[in-house]
C-alpha cells in the first residue's frame, strides 16, 4: 500500500460491530485471507461481498470489533479488499490485531457521523485526513506515528520486525 | 496503584506504573486454541526461532471444533498437533484430555495468583478469578510471545467494583457480572481493568468468580481481577497449587471509576438479544418460547453449574420439543458429574450430554440454531448469529435460570418451580 492514499465507497455499519458479525465462527477453519474475505459480514448481509469493491471503506460507530480475539476479523476485512476502517471507537483487542496485520483503522467520531452509506471517501494516512467527496466534508485526524505507518506499509508487525532484523 | 498494575509492575521490576505506560513484560503462560493457534504458529514460524521460549509455558487446547467437526477443522488440529510434537509443547490438550480451555487451565493448576497470562482468546481474562493478570490478544501477538516469552502491555486504568451484601438464592457470579455489564455497557470498561473488592466477594464461590471474570471482556475490559482469599487457596490446593491468601484492599488512588454493587438487590439476571449488556432481572424478562437451552461453556460449565442444574431439574422433564444440551466443561467435571449421579438426573430429564467442547457457544457445532429459533444459554455472548442463523436469538443467564427454563419452556425464575 504505497502512498497511503485510499479511495473507495463507504459502507456504513452501526455501533458495536462485533467479530462474529465480521466473520462468522463457522469459517474459522482457514487462515487464508481471500477465503475469509469471501465471507466478510455475511451474517450482517449475505450479499455484502457482492456489493462491495476493492478499496471500499467500512464505517462504524462506537466499539467496532468487540467480541472475540480472532485475528481472522481484520484479516477477513483486508482479504476482501477493504482499504481501511473508520469508527468512533474500537474495541481493544481488535485495535491491536488490526495494526498487527496491517489494516489501517482510524478513530474519528466526527468522520463516522459525517459519512453516509455509499459516499465516496478519500483517506490520506500520511497527512491525516478523511474526505467525504460526496458531501465535501473534510476531517483531520492525528497522522500515524512514523513507525506505525511503516508497520502498516510493510503489511503488519511480523514483516516489520523481520525487516528490522535484516 | 491498582492490583493489576502491581502485577504488571512486578513483572518488569518496577515499583510503580502509571496508567498508559507501555511496557514489555515477560509472561508466565501463553495460550492458544484450535481456532487461533494456526495463525499464531504461522507467525511463530516466520520469526524463524529454533524453539518456543519455554516448553512448559506454552499451552495449546483443541477445544472449539472438536471432536473434529469437519475436514477443515481436522486439518487445523492436525497442523497444531504436528507443531506441538515438533517443539515438544508439554501442555498440549488433545483427544480425551480436552476440556474448554478456561475451565481446564485453572483445574490443571496452570494458573497461579500474581501470574501474567496472555492467550489468543478473548476470555483469557477468566484467570483473574484466581488473582492472575490475564488478557486476550490476537494470534500475531501470541505467535510472537510463543517465540520471545514477552508481550507489550499498556498499563491499564482500573475500575473498582465494590461488592457488598449477601446473594439471594439462585444468584451467583454470572448474575453479578451480567448486572455489572448492564450498568457499564459493552464498552464501559474498554482498555481498563475490572477489579473486584468488598466483603460480598467471600459469598461468591470460586466457580462463580471464574464465571464473572470470564465476562470482564464483555464490558470491553482488558482483564478482571479478584482478591485471593481462603476459597481461592482451597480451590488452588485441589489443583495442586500452593498459595497464600492476599486479601489486599484497593489503594486509595489510581481508580478511574468506583462502582458499588449490593448483592441483596440483585435477582437472577437474563441478558436479552443481542448484547450481554441488555440484562434485566428474570422477573422483567419477556415470556419467550424457547427451542433450545444450553448449560455449559467457559462461563458456566463447571461443577457448581452442573450441581445447580441437577438440583433444579431432579424429577422433572424438559418442556415438549425443547432441546436441552448440557456440556460439562472438562473431563474431570464430566467424570465427577457422572460419579455424583448428575448424569442420571440429566438423562431422566431428557437432556443431551455433550463431550467437553465449545460446541454451540460460538455456533461451531452440536447445537446450531435455525432461523427464528430462540435459545437460553449460560454462555457469554448473544450477538446476532452467534449460535447459528443470523435470525436466531440468544438469551443469556446463569445455570439456575437456564435449568428452570428448560423445564417450563419459557424464561423462568427457578424460585417458581423449586
Ligand atoms: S466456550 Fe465459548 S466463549 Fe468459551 S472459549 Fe469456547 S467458544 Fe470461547
Amino acid at each position: 500500500m504505497s502512498g497511503a492514499v485510499m479511495e473507495g465507497k463507504a459502507h456504513k455499519l452501526g455501533d458495536h460491530v462485533n467479530t462474529d458479525m465480521i466473520i462468522s465462527a463457522t469459517y474459522l477453519v482457514t487462515i487464508d485471507p481471500v477465503e475469509l474475505g469471501s465471507h466478510l459480514l455475511e451474517s450482517h448481509d449475505p450479499e455484502f461481498v457482492a456489493k462491495m469493491s476493492p478499496g471500499d471503506v467500512l464505517v462504524g460507530g462506537v466499539n467496532f470489533g468487540s467480541g472475540s480475539s480472532r485475528e481472522h476479523a481484520p484479516v477477513a476485512i483486508k482479504g476482501a479488499g477493504i482499504s481501511c476502517v473508520i469508527a468512533s471507537s474500537f474495541a481493544r483487542i481488535f485495535y491491536r490485531n488490526a495494526i498487527n496485520v496491517g489494516l489501517p483503522i482510524l478513530e474519528s467520531a466526527e468522520a463516522s457521523e459525517a459519512i453516509a452509506d455509499g459516499d465516496d471517501i478519500k483517506v490520506d494516512l500520511a497527512v491525516g485526513t478523511i474526505e467525504d467527496m460526496t458531501n465535501g466534508k473534510k476531517v483531520s485526524f492525528p497522522a500515524y506515528p512514523e513507525f506505525m505507518q511503516r508497520l502498516i506499509d510493510e503489511g503488519g508487525l511480523i514483516n516489520y520486525l523481520l525487516k528490522q532484523d535484516a | 496503584m491498582s492490583q493489576s498494575r502491581k502485577i504488571l509492575a512486578r513483572h518488569v521490576g518496577r515499583e510503580l506504573l502509571e496508567p498508559g505506560e507501555l511496557v514489555e513484560a515477560p509472561v508466565d503462560l501463553v495460550l492458544a486454541n484450535d481456532i487461533t493457534a494456526p495463525l499464531a504458529i504461522e507467525v511463530f514460524e516466520k520469526l524463524g526461532r529454533e524453539n518456543v521460549f519455554d516448553r512448559d509455558k506454552v499451552v495449546l487446547v483443541l477445544d472449539h471444533f472438536t471432536p473434529n467437526r469437519d475436514i477443515a477443522s481436522a486439518e487445523q488440529c492436525a497442523f497444531i498437533r504436528r507443531f506441538a510434537h515438533k517443539y515438544g509443547v508439554n501442555h498440549f490438550y488433545d483427544a480425551g484430555e480436552v476440556g474448554i480451555e478456561h475451565v481446564l487451565l485453572p483445574e490443571e493448576g496452570l494458573i497461579k495468583p500474581g501470574n501474567l497470562v496472555v492467550g489468543a482468546d478473548s476470555h483469557t481474562c477468566t484467570y483473574g478469578a484466581l488473582g492472575a493478570f490475564a488478557t486476550g490478544m490476537g494470534s500475531t501477538d501470541i505467535g510472537a510471545a510463543m517465540a520471545t516469552g514477552k508481550a507489550w502491555f499498556r498499563a491499564p486504568e482500573a475500575i473498582n467494583v465494590n461488592v457488598s451484601g449477601k446473594p439471594r438464592r439462585w444468584v451467583g457470579g454470572k448474575d453479578l457480572i451480567l448486572f455489572l455489564i448492564g450498568k457499564l455497557g459493552v464498552d464501559g470498561a474498554t482498555y481498563r481493568s475490572l477489579e473486584f473488592s468488598g466483603d460480598g466477594i467471600s459469598r461468591i464461590s470460586v466457580d462463580g468468580r471464574l464465571s464473572a471474570a470470564n465476562m470482564a471482556v464483555e464490558a470491553g475490559a482488558k482483564n478482571g481481577l479478584f482478591p485471593v482469599d481462603g476459597l481461592t487457596v482451597e480451590y488452588l490446593r485441589e489443583a495442586g497449587v500452593t498459595a497464600e491468601p492476599a486479601l489486599s484492599e484497593p489503594d486509595d488512588y489510581g481508580y478511574a471509576l468506583e462502582v458499588d454493587i449490593d448483592l441483596d438487590g440483585i435477582e437472577p439476571q437474563v441478558a436479552l438479544p443481542h448484547l450481554p449488556s441488555n440484562s434485566v432481572g428474570v422477573s422483567e424478562s419477556p415470556n419467550v418460547k424457547l427451542d433450545q437451552v444450553v448449560i455449559g461453556s467457559c462461563t458456566n460449565g463447571r461443577m457448581e453449574d452442573m450441581r445447580l442444574a441437577a438440583e433444579i431439574m431432579r424429577g422433572k422433564h424438559v418442556a415438549p420439543g425443547l432441546r436441552l444440551i448440557i456440556i460439562p466443561g472438562s473431563p474431570r467435571i464430566y467424570r465427577r458429574s457422572m460419579d455424583e449421579g448428575l448424569f442420571e438426573v440429566f438423562l431422566e430429564t431428557g437432556a443431551i450430554i455433550s463431550p467437553p467442547t465449545c460446541g454451540p457457544c460460538l455456533g461451531g457445532h452440536m447445537g446450531i440454531l435455525a432461523s427464528g429459533e430462540k435459545a437460553l444459554s449460560t454462555t457469554n455472548r448473544n450477538f446476532a448469529g452467534r449460535m447459528g442463523h443470523r435470525h436466531s436469538e440468544v438469551y443469556l443467564s446463569g445455570p439456575a435460570v437456564a435449568a428452570a427454563s428448560a423445564i417450563t419452556g419459557t424464561i423462568t425464575d427457578p424460585g417458581e418451580i423449586v
